[in-house]
């Protein structure tokens, strides 16, 4: 059988609240990962108050929420995050992604933890569809989830305003027959 | 000079008002039996919902307007006799970027086809970028409902993007349509003499 959770560069794993809050305090520090991750301002949270919100949801299990953490193989340190958010009735699902740590940017290690994620979604949840929204000025998430398999589905015309300027918003998809073929199932 | 005496809530035939808990929830549970209402409404699995459920729903929308404040419901009711015959809302409004999600949709079966949809649409544009300055609507539409897609194009929107295949209903796949309608776009609407 696969191993779902070892790709060529990252593994996927589950983290303690306590390591995950004082990356993750750590991570929205930066502000550009935080622009390239969400449209929202970013709240600074405490370490404290972020491993409250995280140990929160040890309380849903099965989550709604398919949330890994990102670690780079060589030296087994966590990079990031990627989570899968499915819509059981339509077979379709949100996939969000987002690497921390800076170091990593650029090398392959999103695209990587990106095809994890799409084979547990087809692989393991069945699913017939991926979806994911990337920002206009950020072209390298975009080549990205091309490398993956994603194709633009649309733009939301004007949808963001930051530095006084508006940006599209992208709409990109995989098909479960693309990823297939895509990977020689 | 802003026309402060325009009602924004009053069109021709129809006016928008506030839920009303008492006799609310009798009329909108008979709506969730419609399984055709429903599936055009809402993308979520149809089910029927009794009028202590509807009732819950209610409580639970208001709930969310008073403590989000990313939301505005409003109900259809006819003008003639202020009867319930639908809904509308502005959800998901993100302040920050000026944009909002509209839905609205006519359960009363015998008050369909009659233009009350685009009065309600009309108000309910108004109120997105007249009062809450918005910067761009959008709004999800399955690709099955055609006389609702034909309707929001006669009011400027733009079809933005196209989730393929992001709707499974009755054993087939269904596109799920994005339209977009921007604020310059609404205001050469209302020059024209159109969506008033």
């Amino acid at each position: 059988m696969t191993d779902l959770f070892r790709g060529e560069l990252v593994r996927l794993t589950a983290e303690e609240p306590q390591t995950l809050a004082a990356a993750f305090s750590r991570w929205n520090r930066d502000s550009e990962y935080t622009r390239l991750l969400d449209f929202d301002p970013i709240h600074m949270w405490s370490e404290k108050k972020m491993k409250e919100r995280l140990e929160k949801d040890l309380d849903t299990d099965p989550p709604k929420e398919y949330f890994f953490q990102v670690r780079e193989l060589a030296e087994d340190k966590l990079i990031g995050f990627v989570g899968l958010f499915p819509i059981w009735a339509h077979g379709n699902a949100w996939v969000g992604i987002g690497l921390g740590e800076r170091d990593y940017w650029g090398k392959g290690c999103g695209t990587d933890a990106m095809r994890l994620a799409l084979q547990f979604a087809f692989m393991e949840l069945n699913l017939h569809r991926v979806t994911l929204d990337v920002f206009e000025y950020n072209p390298r998430a975009i080549r990205s989830y091309e490398k993956a398999g994603f194709r633009e589905e649309g733009r939301r015309r004007q949808f963001i305003l930051r530095n006084g300027r508006r940006w599209d918003e992208i709409e990109m998809g995989i098909l479960r027959g693309e990823w297939l073929k895509l990977n020689g199932k | 000079m802003l026309d402060i005496q325009t009602q924004l809530f009053e069109a021709q035939d129809v006016r928008f008002g506030p839920i009303d808990h008492e006799t609310h929830p009798e009329i909108e549970s008979k709506w969730t039996h419609d399984a055709e209402f429903m599936r055009l409404f809402d993308l979520k699995p149809a089910r029927p919902l009794s009028p202590a459920m509807v009732k819950k729903q209610y409580e639970a929308i208001e709930k969310e307007v008073d403590e989000d404040k990313n939301l505005f419901y409003f109900t259809i009711r006819a003008r003639a006799d202020d009867r319930l015959i639908g809904k509308a809302m502005l959800e998901w409004i993100n302040w920050t970027n000026g944009n909002g999600w509209i839905w609205l949709g006519i359960g009363e079966a015998e008050s369909r086809r009659k233009g009350y949809g685009s009065q309600a649409l009309t108000m309910l544009l108004r109120y997105a970028f007249a009062e809450l300055s918005l910067f761009r609507v959008s709004a999800a539409l399955a690709e099955y409902n055609q006389p609702v897609l034909h309707l929001f194009r006669k009011f400027g929107f733009v079809e933005e993007t196209r989730r393929r295949e992001a709707l499974h209903r009755d054993d087939r796949r269904w596109d799920l349509m994005c339209y977009g309608l921007l604020r310059s776009e609404w205001e050469e609407q209302v020059k024209a003499g159109g969506a008033r």
